[in-house]
């Protein structure tokens, strides 16, 4: 049950808003690779791989433009944050990876992400090449049904860094201080 | 609507218990609707409830949107998990019920009108037993989620 492991992966991950400091990356298991390959769009539906990463450290986030909470909080988090930290912010690839390619059309991720900082990237794809995205990024996410026939999604709600050579850093937990989370994204910056 | 809010409130400020004969009326303070992205396909309202009588928060409608409907939202080990409320939202007299970030809320779906802060939502609530109550919740920006305040505690 492979979505177990992700689940306890995200568990392990993911930082309570309220509780302690986050985990540090050397507290996960060396033999779990975090980041990797995929194939995804970019909102004007060009291909894109982790390979359009490198050479930068990376700031990414998995939701999707329906969630009303988690999602757009990060985003507006994230826009403060990049504001706050001046030039460093250039030095960094941002980007939001929708867990909801069937809604999240490359159009609609451009109209949602209009509202937040330009340099935050929009990525989506088809259902198989996001759940590949997710796999690889140990992103939890998973589909529930509502009334109408339609659906919701729960999913991991912490961004994650990596650095220039796609090495997992560390998480940002939702609801981390903004003076905290700014600067963990210096350091990234200027590692 | 207004003048029977009035008079539950000050019934309130009185510190007397509603006599159990009393029509059942739910209290509604603080409502809010947050801010939401252009291009968003869902939003978030919250507010206060505060029942005379065990009531229940059977459904919420709105004009401004395809569909509201009352969610659940949980936070454990980093996953938001969101869930509708089919049975909707129980009310016990006299206790106030706080829907708010992070926590049990107001989802409208498919907005049809922008959410942006100074604007409003009207809301129609329908209880168990109370009468429904339509109210217009402001949008407010919230770029910080709630949950930080507690850190402190």
């Amino acid at each position: 049950m492979r979505v177990l492991a992700w689940a306890a992966m995200a568990a392990a991950l993911g930082v309570s808003a309220c509780g302690p400091s986050p985990q540090k990356a050397e507290t996960t298991q060396p033999t779990v690779r975090i980041g990797g390959p995929f194939q995804l769009v970019d909102t004007a539906g060009r291909p894109v791989t982790e390979k359009a990463l490198l050479g930068k450290p990376t700031v990414i986030f998995f939701g999707f433009t329906y969630c009303p909470e988690v999602c757009p909080t990060t985003m507006a988090e994230l826009t403060n944050w990049l504001k706050a930290l001046g030039p460093d912010a250039d030095r960094l690839n941002v980007v939001f990876v929708s867990l909801d390619p069937e809604r999240d059309t490359p159009a609609q991720l451009k109209t949602y992400l209009s509202n937040f900082d330009p340099r935050i990237q929009g990525f989506t794809g088809t259902p198989e090449t996001v759940a590949a995205a997710a796999k690889a990024y140990r992103v939890y996410y998973a589909k529930v049904p509502t009334d109408d026939g339609g659906y919701t999604i729960d999913h991991s709600s912490a961004v994650y860094l990596f650095d220039k050579n796609g090495g997992f850093v560390e998480p940002i937990g939702y609801g981390t201080p903004a003076e905290r989370a700014i600067g963990q994204l210096r350091r990234l910056a200027r590692g | 609507m207004k003048p029977l809010f009035a008079v539950f409130a000050l019934t309130l400020a009185a510190g007397c218990a509603p006599a159990t004969q009393a029509p059942a009326a739910v209290a509604v303070t603080g409502a809010w609707c947050r801010a939401a992205p252009v291009g968003a396909l869902a939003g978030g309202c919250y507010l206060t409830l505060t029942a005379s009588a065990d009531d229940r928060l059977v459904s919420v409608a709105t004009p401004a949107a395809k569909r509201a409907e009352i969610h659940s939202m949980d936070m454990t080990g980093g996953v938001m998990r969101m869930r509708q409320l089919k049975d909707g939202l129980a009310l016990p007299a006299g206790k106030a019920v706080t829907l708010k970030p992070g926590a049990e809320h107001l989802m409208i779906i498919g907005p049809k009108q922008v959410l942006a802060a100074g604007g409003a939502v009207p809301l129609t609530l329908t209880f168990k037993k109370a009468p429904p109550q339509t109210i217009s919740a402001p949008i407010r920006d919230a770029a910080a989620p709630a949950m930080q305040h507690h850190g402190g505690h």
